[in-house]
């Protein structure tokens, strides 16, 4: 179905029920927005529901927080936005055809994004250690408000499911890492697959500049 | 490759054997299967309702106990809402006309349609698991703390629900690309037919609300396994908060459940008057205005919840607002009657039906949203009737108006004409048996949800089980109708309506593997009954 090329550049198949590329692409980035969209909905309600207990519990909500490490969730922020700006560069980079760079960034953004778990596990582990957990499981010692174990609850759950987006968003790298950016030409007519991967992960950062300041600085 | 897949036979015998249907991307095998499992689960579901119905003859025990009755109540709610009426009309139908109507080859995402059928799937064969898992009788609406209780049959069910809802977000996804970016050379978004601006309004819905749905299920999952304390009331949760969540998505549920059947209708109408439809952009943004509308009203929901009287207040105003685009649809819908050649086929009956059970719906919602009244009628059978008139008389009857209207599309045969007409008038009869007299007695006091109730409501719970009796006649006498036409029906022409729409005039009865022999172009509106056949 593919049209010859005029621009002398490799053809990109087109899937059989599009009519041209340009059809499938802005069907494939659209998807990708309205996917984010219903991405943000659910954040948003964890979000609210963060706020509310805020208002209901500010004192345990206080005390939670500073028991957070400000330091590591800095970190992670360095590292979580750090390897934003290589996914936006591995972007560039497949629309202008150079190849090597697509991997190299790819490949950097796929270990700033392990830093970020890894950094996350010893915090997760820290707070196993000094039992504050959410509701049932807790058994935090030496804290004033009885609601702290709520601040938990949200503390895990909210860092729990970005985690796993990251997580999610490593695997999809690594897929375009190891099927799209070995065996397919990416030039400024075909760059789609990386696209949409920085397209979530620019929800995946900008989760995380939300959630950093809500858990570890309003306090 | 697939490029070289002859395209001039039917869709139906494309490829054969079970697994190419197991494994097809084609949007129309996906809606064929989807219509066929949501019909089992509308029998399933209607079983329970059937069998709660006998059992209230007589406020005594007849031969369910108390904790069946529960669960029958609670397993024709669930089944009823998440796996009939939420997917039913965009899964099924959607998914057969979307592409058909557009003029497209097939949706955006084949694999992710057939992904969502998956889910589906999944979603489905968990709920029937939680029905011998245990005793589910929590309600529909999984309120905490009832659904607090680690009770297994609860948790699978809400799992359940969870995957249900990633599949009904996929397919609005699909849906909301597809009109974006599919549409035929000449399909202004003007010229759409108005079932696809509905399936527009539906998709945003299912978007923008199901997830919150999604995420206020796996908190209560979390707090069932690890009591994170963020709903549960004894460890400092908000129980409001939970129900605020929920109604978030549900009562824009509602409008993805009804919007549908408006888009329906006006296939129908139009069809069968052969008139074009009256105000169309009225219409068609009017879909529009109520998916917007129906996000800022669910705390109507809650007015007896221990919600402020300022939120109360808010909510009760901004729900009379969506009376207005409601309204303008019924009005226009009228409207295009007058005059029309009208045509009373058995589609056009459902429709005129759905006409009739939407302005009571509609209207006993507007009592509904009322502060003062709804202090009074709420947790009666006033509300259980009104819902009813919406999901079962306005969207199933559209559903079922919608599927006698395509069937000689989607198969390539005749229903008997006769009997799909007799059907349709028992389906009308014992539906507004069974309901309106809900009406009467949930204005007189008489609480829903109950197993024994007071004697002087027995008169009106034995009408209702008598309406109950004719509409399952009804329900029947098409079913076995349309499966009678798949052996003994005449073959259906191309076009055995004359409607103007792309799925009647250019494709064929079944149409091709990819739709259309070529791709359509696009000259006339979706109504184009008053001027000569192009
Ligand atoms: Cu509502």
């Amino acid at each position: 179905m593919a049209t010859t090329a005029t621009t002398g550049l490799p053809e990109h198949h087109v899937a059989h029920h599009f009519d041209s590329a340009q059809q499938e692409f802005d069907s494939n980035k659209m998807g990708m927005w309205l996917f984010l969209a219903s991405e943000i909905m659910m954040f948003g309600a964890l979000f609210v529901g963060a706020l509310i207990f805020h208002t209901l519990h500010p004192a345990a909500f206080n005390e939670g927080s500073q028991h957070l490490d400000w330091r590591m969730g800095t970190i992670n922020t360095f590292f979580l936005l750090t390897s934003g700006l290589t996914m936006g560069l591995a972007v560039i980079a497949a629309q202008s055809g150079r190849q090597g760079a697509v991997r190299l960034n790819l490949v950097l953004s796929i270990l700033f994004a392990s830093g970020f778990l890894v950094v996350k596990f010893i915090e997760y582990k820290l707070k196993i250690h000094h039992g504050t957990l959410p509701g049932r499981l807790w058994h935090g010692e030496g804290f004033h408000d009885p609601y702290v174990h709520v601040f938990y609850g949200l503390y895990f759950v909210m860092t729990g499911l970005h985690g796993l987006h990251v997580l999610i968003g490593m695997g999809l790298m690594t897929w375009c890492l190891i099927f799209r950016a070995s065996s397919v030409q990416f030039n400024r007519k075909y760059f789609t697959p990386v696209e949409l991967v920085a397209l979530y992960w620019a929800l995946v950062d900008l989760i995380w500049v939300f959630l950093f300041p809500l858990l570890y600085l309003i306090g | 490759m697939i490029a070289h897949v002859t395209n001039n036979i039917n869709y139906l015998k494309a490829k054969r054997g079970f697994m190419s249907w197991l494994v097809t991307v084609d949007h129309k095998r996906i809606g064929v299967m989807y219509l066929a499992s949501i019909l089992c689960f509308f029998i399933l579901g209607g079983s329970f309702a059937f069998m709660f119905r006998l059992e209230l003859w007589s406020p005594l025990k007849e031969f369910l106990t108390p904790d069946q009755y529960n669960q029958f109540f609670t397993l024709h709610g669930v089944i009823m809402v998440f796996l009939v009426v939420v997917p039913g009309i965009p899964a099924a139908l959607g998914n057969f006309i979307v592409p058909l109507q557009l003029g497209a080859k097939d949706l955006a995402f084949p694999k992710l349609n057939l992904t969502s059928l998956y889910l589906y799937w999944l979603g489905a064969i968990i709920a029937l698991y939680s029905l011998v898992a245990g005793h589910a009788d929590q309600g529909w609406t999984m309120y905490a703390p009832y659904s607090l209780s680690r009770n297994p049959a609860v948790l699978w069910m809400m799992i359940a629900a969870f995957f249900l809802g990633f599949s009904s977000i996929l397919t609005g996804l699909n849906f909301l690309v597809t009109i974006h970016n599919m549409r035929a050379p000449g399909m202004t978004f003007f010229r759409m037919p108005l079932f696809l601006w509905s399936m527009y309004a539906t998709a945003i819905m299912q978007i923008f609300a199901t997830p919150v749905l999604a995420i206020t299920l796996v908190l209560l999952l979390l707090e069932n396994f690890f009591g994170i304390g963020i709903f549960d009331p004894a460890l400092g949760g908000d129980p409001i908060l939970m129900q605020h969540f929920f109604w978030f998505y549900s009562h824009p549920a509602v409008y993805i459940i009804v919007v549908p059947g408006f888009g329906i209708t006006s296939e129908l109408i139009t069809a069968f008057s052969k008139k074009d439809i009256f105000g169309y952009n009225f219409v068609a943004y009017s879909s529009v205005a109520i998916a917007i509308i129906g996000f800022v009203v669910w705390g109507h929901h809650m007015f007896v919840a221990g919600q402020s009287e300022l939120a109360d207040f808010l909510f009760s105003f901004l729900t009379f607002f969506t009376a207005i685009p409601s309204a303008i649809k019924v009005f226009n819908w009228t409207a295009t009657l007058y005059k029309g050649s009208i045509e009373l086929k058995t589609p056009m009956l459902y429709a005129l039906q759905f006409l009739f059970n939407f302005t009571i719906g509609g209207l006993t919602g507007i009592i509904l949203s009322i502060l003062s009244v709804d202090i009074h009628l709420h947790d009666t059978y006033f509300v259980v009737s009104h819902f009813h008139y919406v999901a079962m008389g306005s969207t199933m009857i559209a559903f079922i108006g919608g599927i006698h209207y395509w069937w000689p599309k989607m198969t390539g045969k005749m229903y008997n004409e006769f009997w799909g007409r007799a059907a349709a008038i028992l389906v009308f009869v014992g539906f507004n048996v069974t309901f309106f007299v809900q009406l009467v007695m949930g204005s007189q006091g008489s609480p829903r949800r109950y197993y024994h109730y007071m004697n002087e409501f027995q008169i009106y719970h034995q009408i209702s089980t008598i309406g109950v009796i004719i509409l399952a006649t009804g329900l029947f006498m098409a079913l076995f109708n349309l499966l009678a036409s798949l052996k003994f029906g005449a073959t259906a022409p191309k076009n055995p309506w004359g409607a103007r729409t792309l799925e009647w005039e250019e494709a064929d009865s079944p149409p091709v593997l990819y739709n259309f022999t070529k791709t359509p172009v696009v000259t006339h509106g979706p109504y184009a009954f008053d001027t000569e056949k192009a």
